[in-house]
């Protein structure tokens, strides 16, 4: 009997650099997606800021983790979704998101994608697990 | 008497909370997740450009480089960690925690 796949969603609220929250969810996905999982992730709230262009935290005397968004794809996560409110009521548009990756087929960089509060809560219905950081 | 903020306005109401105890001339840092306050074009912006009226504003440089925070509100001077001891000399301190 086949086992089902399991869909697990992973929600990002919190901002990055003020806790350690958002870096540790970033090494559970990568962990996770090792498995055989559907696996999809949702920035909302302050979360929106993790996937915010240009971080450079050298002065923090942190290393920074942004730069590990843009391998999303390359472990197989390829969906990736913004909050379309909590972006816009930060005054950030699609432009300021980093890329996580690019198509396979044309090469061309890929960003989060960017839908309404609905769509995520329709997603979230569907899920066996959602894991929240 | 200085005032510092680290929590970010879109999680809780720590700004404006403690923004109701600031005096004219007093001065206010905005670190770590504070900073987001400092962005233009966020729904908080008007409520900081109308504390700048009456309060000096600083933001901590290392916080706005690592959030990647660029547009910020007129008026925002950015700082740094020396900058923060100078404004701890001059000033009574209290931490809105």
């Amino acid at each position: 009997m086949a086992e089902e796949i399991k869909k697990i969603m992973f929600t990002v609220r919190k901002p990055p650099h003020g806790s350690i929250y958002v870096y540790e969810g970033l090494e559970v996905k990568l962990i996770m997606a090792a498995y055989d999982a559907d696996i999809s992730v949702v920035f909302m709230d302050d979360g929106v800021y993790a996937l915010k262009q240009g971080q450079d935290t050298k002065e923090l005397g942190i290393k920074g983790f942004a730069a590990t968004y843009g391998a999303l794809m390359d472990y197989e996560i390829q969906k990736v979704y913004v909050d379309r409110h909590s972006m816009e009521i930060r005054g950030m548009t699609e432009d300021d998101l980093l890329i996580i990756g690019e198509d396979e087929e044309t090469e061309e960089p890929v960003k989060p994608q960017v839908i309404d509060s609905q769509a995520i809560a329709a997603m979230m219905a569907e899920q066996h697990n959602i894991l929240s950081f | 008497m200085l005032h510092t903020v680290n929590k970010s306005p879109f999680q809780n109401t720590t700004l404006m909370d403690a923004a109701r105890f600031f005096q004219s001339g007093d001065v206010l840092l905005l670190l770590e997740d504070g900073v987001f306050a400092c962005q233009t074009g966020t729904i908080h912006a008007a409520f900081v450009e109308n504390l700048l009226k009456n309060v000096k504003v600083y933001a901590m440089r290392a916080d706005l480089k690592a959030r990647a925070i660029t547009q910020l509100i007129p008026g925002i001077e950015i700082t740094d960690y020396s900058g923060f001891v100078e404004l701890v000399e001059k000033n009574k301190v209290h931490s809105w925690l």
